[in-house]
């Protein structure tokens, strides 16, 4: 089980590989869409590779609901 | 037309076989380089394909784009958006988009895309359907489809500088990048926008599509000697080399090119597009549809067979064809034009080679020097014309003709005039 610290850090490389985005941008209280720019396309990757890293599903109607990389962790956290 | 009404190329772009860019490509025309060697792929053994040599790129266009940006892409938008990138830059256009779309130099919506692929995205649609087999749907990418769609190269395109005024994908196969041209004068003529990139692009030397051409018997064999492959006009031809790559070109109204000070480069003085509907692959013998693109071309341009110099044939180094388009050539112009083939050094570029070619045919006016024909050591005795092989030709013309034909029937001629 990782802990929050380390779902960050492993959602930021999952980021930084599918958006281009640095890791060190990649922080809890950014908007996937608004401050990150990720489009919906970018997000089901990111949600395919976080299954693979976390081993937690996230069905297509909580991804949705993911606004934020917090959220994200928050969600891996529970589900993992 | 030298009223103000006609088209003029104010860039071009390419990456080919032969180089990155348009100055190593024409530098590689004129020292007779061949761009045809072993195809670097391990499936050529695996599927045990009786034809190892293709012409692959040059550059890599990884090693050009962004590593985000490119694995968003099919190699064919790939190779578009970088050939793109050279032309939007030779054309002084400026830099990125504004709000609207565009660049200072000219509207988002006065600017628009006509630029096509003859295969288009098959590298992805194999890569995808692996991973469906191996590992099922959740590993295959949302991206599969704008990937694969043959008006991918040309929506990537649209995206990098915000073009509204259209975007246009012809697919006509092999005549694929001289049918976008064609397209693109005439919606410059209608004054529909003031600025088009148009062009071409193919990656496919994958296993189906190379399978697929062995098949039709289309492809040489000569693995032993690959830069000797290429042979148009020669009798010891067997058959043409895949190539991949892109051009574009940066077509303008002529007074909106005036007017905000572009440098012109050559003009694209007349077109013509005809089809055959005579077999799905193989072309009208008699070369009447071939013959009919070439005298529209002329007869846009308002100009005489006598004044065309010199034609950069499709000619691919297949029996058939070769010695097919110099009948329609010697119908359509006479017997004056001296000849040339690219294909001979670049391979085939498919949906790519039309307009890569027209740069060439371009150059060749500007710069005064038919590039030579590789590989012409027997010249088919079906061909009765004039053909440029051993070093380049000086020539003094100020009109030539870019021919590229397509399995289908396609048959897209490209006039382009020196200024």
């Amino acid at each position: 089980m990782a802990d929050n610290a380390e779902i960050l850090s492993g959602l930021a490389e999952i980021v930084e590989e599918v958006a281009g985005i640095d890791t060190a941008e990649v922080t809890s209280e950014k908007s996937f869409v608004d401050d990150l720019d990720i489009d919906s396309l970018s997000m089901v990757e990111i949600a395919v590779q976080a299954e693979d890293k976390f081993g937690a599903k996230i069905p297509d109607d909580q991804l949705a609901e993911l606004k934020t990389v917090g959220d994200a962790v928050d969600f891996i956290s529970k589900h993992q | 037309m030298s009223d103000g009404s006609g088209v003029v190329v104010t860039g071009f772009g390419a990456t080919t076989p032969l180089g990155g860019d348009v100055a190593s490509t024409w530098e590689g025309m004129l020292s007779g380089r061949s761009g045809v060697g072993t195809t670097k792929a391990e499936w050529t053994e695996r599927f045990d394909l009786p034809v190892h040599i293709s012409a692959q790129l040059a550059v890599e266009p990884t090693d050009v784009l962004a590593r985000v940006q490119a694995r968003r892409m099919d190699r064919c938008e790939q190779v578009a958006v970088v050939a793109a990138r050279e032309a939007w830059a030779h054309a002084g256009l400026g830099d990125a988009p504004n709000a609207e779309g565009g660049s200072p130099q000219v509207e988002g919506e006065r600017l628009a895309i006509v630029i096509g692929a003859g295969i288009g995205g098959a590298p992805t649609l194999l890569a995808q359907d692996d991973l469906l087999e191996e590992h099922g749907l959740r590993k295959v990418s949302p991206l599969t489809v704008p990937m694969l769609m043959p008006n991918g190269p040309a929506a990537m395109v649209s995206l990098e500088w915000g073009a509204k005024g259209g975007v246009h994908s012809p697919a006509s196969a092999c005549a694929t990048g001289a049918e976008a041209m064609v397209w693109a004068y005439r919606l410059l003529q209608a004054g529909e926008v003031d600025v088009i990139l148009a062009g071409g692009a193919e990656s496919c030397i994958v296993p189906i599509t190379v399978a697929g051409f062995v098949q039709a018997r289309t492809l040489s064999q000569r693995n032993d000697d690959p830069s000797k492959a290429s042979r148009p006009f020669d009798t010891g031809r067997d058959g043409f080399v895949l190539g991949e790559g892109a051009g574009v070109v940066v077509l303008e109204r002529e007074e909106f090119a005036k007017a905000r000070g572009a440098t012109i480069h050559g003009r694209l003085a007349g077109v013509g597009l005809t089809s055959d509907a005579y077999h799905i692959t193989g072309p009208d013998p008699e070369g009447v549809g071939q013959s009919r693109a070439m005298k529209a071309a002329v007869r846009t341009a308002g100009l005489e067979p006598a004044d065309v110099g010199h034609v950069n044939c499709h000619a691919t180094s297949t029996v058939a064809g070769d010695v097919g388009e110099t009948v329609a050539i010697r119908k359509a112009l006479g017997d004056h034009p001296v000849l040339t083939a690219p294909k001979s050094a670049l391979g085939h570029l498919v949906g790519g080679a039309g307009a890569v070619e027209g740069i060439i045919t371009m150059l060749s006016l500007s710069q005064g020097l038919i590039p030579a024909t590789l590989n012409l050591e027997n010249l088919d005795p079906g061909v009765e014309l004039d053909v440029v092989a051993g070093e380049p030709r000086p020539t003094e013309a100020t009109a030539a003709i870019n021919n590229s034909f397509g399995f289908g029937g396609h048959n897209a001629s490209l006039l382009f005039t020196k200024v």
